[in-house]
Formats: structure tokens, C-alpha cells, sequence
């Protein structure tokens, strides 16, 4: 575990980079995250996915597998791989200050 | 760890049962989920995977399967798995488990696939073997390649056989 300052603000990230405590995520922090994956610009739709995964996240206590991002969130497959490219669930977890996924799908 | 990271991958797919199956679905889809490039190559049975009609249909091959168990646990006969409705049976419960943990039906995995990316071949030899058609398969099947093709299309690839 390492802290970091992120966008004005110290947190503490895990071994993947990844946000150790969801309220430290915030609009600007998203932002900077994205960066570090080479997204350089935030839309509705990578909020629409970020926003669903974090309330999937505060419900069940674990991160959405991308079937159920494609099939609850709105935005479908083919989406998501445009918008996180290189990694749909693992960039979407990492910007929407959630860990890493853990499961196969 | 090495640092050189996979770059891409083909996976072969030889076989038709639902286990024979799953595995190569699996490594193809994490392998797009990790940025990394993905073909996968269907031949002999593993066809039955992209024929449209009968992809939702696969079996667990309960024959000559000593891995096989009961739910408690204890190790189920080998004898037993040529019993009638046993494969029916065993196929049921472990598409039951899969769907827990959002392992879709191969139909819709193979669309989830090949919208993630994965380029879907058929090995002509089978196709002319069982005398397939183009028609028999499921939209997502790119194309009927030759085995030369297979390998011009995975130059750069690590090849898994499954």
C-alpha cells in the first residue's frame, strides 16, 4: 500500500494503483486516474458505467463482472472496450475508485 | 513475473463438450479484458460450439471421467456416467454454478466474445469433413480458414490447444 497525492488530495492506493478507500473518490480523482490509463477525457457514458459499478459495488461488496456492466449499465460490450480501451473492467474499476475485479468473467 | 507482457493469443478449440468448450471461451474473453489480442480457432468437435444450433446445447462428457463427483464430494463411479440422463443431469447443475458466478450461456459468451474483439474461425477440414455449410453457423463465425491460414493469422501469437 502506498499514499499518493491525487488531484490535491492524499489517498491511499493498493498494489494495483487502485483506490484503497471508495470515499476517497471524487469527480477530480476519476480524472486523474483516467489519466494514468491514458483517458484523457471523462464523458456521460464512462460515468454511466463508473456510476453503476459503484453503486453495484456499495450494494453486493464486490465489482460488477462485465456481463453484468453490459447488461444493467446501458452501455453495451462494444462500448465498453472503446471507452476503456485495453482493459473494460479493470479501467472502469481503477478510475471509478473501486479495486481491482476478482472474478474470470 | 517476466516483464515482457503476452501480446496476443490463439486458442484452439478441439473439442465439444461443455468442458472440453469452456475453457478456451474463458481464456479468449480475459485475454481482450487484458488488452491482448485474441483469436480463436474451432475444429472437430469443438465446432459444435458455433453451429447455431447447437452451441446452447453442449454436454458434459460423463463417460470416462474419473474426475467426476457427487455434490458431498465423494467420487461418482466411473460406471456410472453411461447411465441415462446422467450427462443430461451433470450438465444441468454445472451451467447452474456457472450462471452464479455470471459465466454466460456459450450463445450469448460467443457474441460478449467476439464484440470484445476475438476474431471467430472455422477449420475448413471439419467444415468439408461434416460437410458443413456457412448457414450452420452462428453470426459471429468470421471465417472458414485452412490450416495455413490459422497459422498466417496467428504470426506473433502464443498457440494454446485445448
Amino acid at each position: 500500500m502506498t499514499t499518493k497525492e491525487i488531484a490535491g488530495k492524499q489517498v491511499e492506493l493498493d498494489a494495483d494503483g487502485h483506490l484503497v478507500n471508495v470515499n476517497d473518490w471524487s469527480d477530480e480523482v476519476a480524472k486523474a486516474l483516467a489519466l494514468e490509463e491514458e483517458i484523457t477525457e471523462i464523458n456521460d457514458k464512462h460515468m454511466q458505467v463508473i456510476n453503476f459499478m459503484r453503486k453495484e459495488f456499495e450494494t453486493s461488496g464486490s465489482v460488477p463482472s462485465i456481463r453484468k456492466i453490459t447488461k444493467q449499465s446501458g452501455v453495451n460490450t462494444k462500448e465498453m472496450y472503446s471507452l476503456f480501451p485495453g482493459g473494460p473492467a479493470r479501467k472502469a474499476a481503477k478510475i471509478g475508485g473501486l479495486p481491482k475485479p476478482k472474478g474470470c468473467i | 513475473m517476466s516483464d515482457e507482457k503476452i501480446k496476443k493469443v490463439t486458442i484452439v478449440v478441439s473439442r465439444g463438450s461443455l468442458e472440453g468448450v469452456y475453457p478456451g471461451l474463458i481464456m479468449a474473453n480475459g485475454a481482450r479484458m487484458e488488452g491482448i489480442e485474441a483469436d480463436l480457432f474451432f475444429t472437430f468437435f469443438g465446432l459444435d460450439a458455433i453451429i447455431k444450433d447447437r452451441m446452447n446445447n453442449l454436454k458434459v462428457a460423463t463417460v470416462g471421467n474419473p474426475g467426476m463427483r457427487f455434490p458431498n464430494g465423494m467420487p461418482m463411479p466411473t460406471m456410472m456416467g453411461g447411465l441415462p440422463g446422467i450427462s443430461a443431469m451433470v450438465t444441468s447443475m454445472m451451467q447452474k454454478e456457472m450462471e452464479e458466478i455470471d459465466i454466460p450461456p456459450v450463445g450469448e459468451f460467443m457474441e460478449m466474445i467476439s464484440d470484445a474483439g476475438c476474431g471467430i474461425y472455422a477449420c475448413k477440414a471439419t467444415v468439408d469433413m461434416f460437410h458443413l455449410t456457412e448457414k450452420d453457423f452462428c453470426p459471429q463465425m468470421n471465417e472458414v480458414i485452412t490450416v495455413g491460414e490459422f497459422y498466417e493469422k496467428s504470426a506473433g501469437a502464443q498457440i494454446i490447444f485445448t
